[in-house]
């Protein structure tokens, strides 16, 4: 059965002729499953009339994009510069720890993702970690094991 | 009436602003005689969430105001009393944390924490538009340039250019179409002034970049922003939205000639893109990959028309320039920094927040006047500035004003405005190794210095954090450091080695410490240090067991536990979680 690739489409048309717009096109492909499906490119290339390989390599430089799906929360731990100096790396190697996942890696039940970013601009807060929208800050290693406990905790009561 | 006004920026709402306000509003629902209204962030992030009560145009603010405090402060408020204690920064007296604010002097971020972002109407209360509509109306095009170069306003971004002159170069460019780009692609790790800027005041950045439009003659404007600073891009979008409903956007603005659109673009995560040539590609579609100039933007910019860039702050202080003129601008700083500068501060300084200070002002001010020194009274050893581009201070040196051309004679940058403080446990060998691994994940790989370069500063770094420095290392890195400044393209490339070669021109003995005796003095280098278990201050509770996660601490309860060296991969977990301080590290 062929993908349902509407949509890509509905994205398409809505930047139809309008200069400037790949990166927010992408953005917005992306934001509906979370991560760029092989297809999706496909449709966005031939569609603006560039090659696979071209946007492969413009999806590939930014580091928003995926190109595997996400997990239900995505956590983000901060490893800006204030961050790394109040123990950022503790933070990581907790989180890693209490999920069973490495930076990077998904949870086989598929409901976290472990990321580490540059900085999300919290620094006054560091050490901080981002879980979807939600920033939590001025952690510890045991504070962060309870945040991810609590977001555990209430997976399972659902 | 009283006013209740919460600050409610990323960094409030992480700090629990959101709770506050549903609480506040929970509890005032239907009450006369109070109102509730959002702000952004007065900058004392270290003590948010932060109510200001404002009565009669006094005010006291509230510092540290947790949802648990709310129901109390109501219930006093509504006796027409104040809880004395709680007060942060008080009308009458001096609070402990009345010298956070009295060092500052406010262009850019005046409106900061005061008005509503959400309300365009807020803004112009404020005076906000003033400048647009008095340049519109009153002014040439040159007019503007001359009263920016008159004020001596130098691109806060980082590299300092005259804001004037840059303009300038953008009018004088050949051609019809042309570019206004606003540069908030804030990726210095440590730097949030931005984010905090759009969040707060987003109609005073757009006001800043729409009276540049009109100066250089530009008719579309992009706003190139960080994906993840959510609320910034949602502000700044509604801000837009309401500046055109008023048709402060638009076509002929205030009745003239003078049309402009502006779009928005989020970043996608690419420190690059905050090189201008990198992002003006970004815009375009492409790869964020710098290119050589000339021809500068201001001749070849965005699709090969004339374009100006300029960043978020210095946008921000046009409006400012234009109401109370150059002149008064220029009374703030020093002979060739001229105006306030916004910094960030964060790391082991006791408040991070964000703040704005007179150019001029020493290093030593800003940590001890308005920082208040380092946590837990600790002795400061050095000062972060500029980010990956910038370099250490060390405290020796913190008498340095803070200005364009002293900053740089450290061997550090103004940069965009971060400042990261350390003390003794932070080790200046793992901070540049840290730096550098944040610029080989960043380096485009266009220039061959930058990218295996910096791979090859890392991979020696990594070796000396380990313990397995050689002698020559410190040389080597400091060739390779040269070379790489000479080799590279952008920015990112010439700036990148600036961490080593400031660590290894100021914290020399802390690489020898590494290399030749194995001991990393702020013991943070897990190679080269071990950790125990006091036996004296040890009183066998098993938390240290709990928490290990490699089985390397035993002991029978109520007696001294032990760590095994050979087990142990230093993480740190038993010293987190030990209520008796009994956990030592050598």
């Amino acid at each position: 059965m062929a993908q349902d690739l509407s949509y890509v489409d509905s994205v398409l048309d809505r930047f139809k002729g309008k200069k400037g717009t790949l990166i927010t096109i992408l953005q917005q492909v992306q934001s509906h499953k979370g991560f760029l499906e092989k297809e999706a490119l496909a449709r966005v290339a031939k569609n603006i009339g560039i090659s696979t390989a071209r946007i492969y390599g413009i999806v590939t430089f930014y580091a928003q994009f995926r190109l595997t799906p996400v997990g239900k929360h995505l956590i983000r731990v901060c490893h800006g510069t204030a961050c790394h100096v109040q123990n950022a790396d503790g933070l990581t190697e907790a989180t890693s720890q209490e999920l069973g996942i490495e930076t990077g890696e998904t949870t086989p039940d598929r409901l976290f993702t472990l990321e580490s970013v540059a900085c999300l601009g919290c620094c006054s807060l560091a050490p901080v970690i981002m879980i979807g929208e939600k920033v939590f800050g001025k952690l510890s290693t045991d504070k962060v094991r309870k945040v991810i406990k609590d977001y555990k905790k209430k997976e399972k009561a659902q | 009436m009283k006013t209740l006004r919460i600050g409610y920026n990323s960094c409030g709402i992480a700090a629990g602003a959101e709770e506050t306000l549903n609480k506040l509003q929970e509890l005032l629902a239907g009450k006369p005689g109070f109102e509730i209204v959002k702000t952004g962030c007065n900058g004392m992030c270290f003590i948010e969430p932060i109510v200001d009560v404002i009565e009669n145009e006094t005010i006291y603010t509230y510092g540290d105001l947790t949802v648990d405090k709310v129901e109390k402060l109501v219930e006093r408020l509504e006796k027409g009393e104040h809880i004395d204690e709680w007060i942060v920064v008080h009308p009458e007296r001096d609070t402990e944390y009345s010298s956070y604010l009295d060092k500052q002097s406010k262009v850019a971020t005046q409106n900061i924490g005061k008005i509503d972002p959400d309300s365009i109407d807020g803004y112009i209360t404020a005076g906000g538009y003033q400048a647009l509509e008095k340049v519109v109306k009153t002014m040439s095009p040159q007019d503007v340039i001359n009263e920016i170069k008159d004020s001596g306003l130098r691109g806060r971004g980082g590299a300092g250019f005259s804001c004037g002159m840059k303009w300038q170069f953008a009018k004088d460019a050949p051609g019809d179409e042309k570019y206004m780009i606003c540069n908030g692609d804030e990726g210095d790790p440590g730097a949030f002034m931005d984010r905090s800027t759009l969040e707060g005041d987003p109609h005073g950045v757009l006001e800043g970049l729409s009276i540049g439009a009109y100066a250089v003659g530009a008719k579309d404007g992009f706003f190139y922003v960080r994906a993840e600073y959510p609320l910034a891009v949602k502000r700044l979008k509604m801000a837009i939205e309401q500046a055109k409903e008023k048709q402060l956007l638009g076509n002929n603005i205030f009745g003239s000639n003078f049309s402009l659109d502006i779009h928005v673009i989020e970043g996608a995560g690419a420190f690059v893109c905050g090189e201008e040539t990198a992002l003006i590609a970004s815009i375009e579609g492409k790869r964020g990959m710098p290119r050589t100039r000339p021809p500068f933007p201001a001749n070849s910019g965005l699709w090969g028309k004339p374009t100006n860039n300029n960043n978020v702050e210095t946008y921000a202080n046009i409006p400012w320039i234009i109401r109370n003129g150059a002149a008064e601008f220029a009374k703030h700083g020093t002979k060739t920094s001229k105006g306030t500068k916004v910094f960030a501060l964060a790391g082991k300084i006791k408040r991070g927040g964000m703040i704005e200070v007179p150019m001029g002002i020493t290093i030593n001010e800003v940590l001890h006047d308005i920082g208040g020194g380092i946590q837990n009274d600790r002795k400061c050893k050095a000062v972060q500035m500029g980010g990956p581009s910038g370099g250490c201070i060390p405290a020796e040196l913190h008498d340095t004003p803070i200005d364009y051309e002293s900053i740089t004679a450290t061997g550090a940058i103004m940069g965009s405005g971060g400042m990261v403080f350390m003390d003794e446990e932070t080790c200046m060998v793992d901070v540049a190794r840290f730096f550098l691994s944040f610029t080989v994940e960043e380096s485009c790989g266009k220039c061959t210095f930058c990218r295996i370069g910096t791979k090859k500063m890392l991979e020696i770094l990594e070796r000396i954090t380990s313990g397995d420095g050689r002698e020559e290392d410190p040389e080597t890195l400091q060739n390779l450091g040269e070379s790489i400044i000479k080799g590279s393209l952008c920015g990112l490339g010439q700036t990148a080695p600036n961490p080593v070669l400031t660590t290894l021109r100021y914290f020399k003995h802390e690489y020898d410490a590494h290399i030749k005796d194995h001991k990393c003095p702020a013991k943070k280098c897990k190679a080269l240090i071990t950790y125990r278990i006091d036996e004296e201050k040890c009183n066998g509770c098993h938390l240290c067991i709990k928490v290990c996660p490699v089985g390397a601490t035993s002991g029978k309860p109520k007696e001294p536990h032990k760590i095994d060296p050979e087990i142990c991969t230093r993480c740190g977990f038993c010293k987190d979680a030990c209520k008796f301080n009994a956990i030592v590290v050598d």
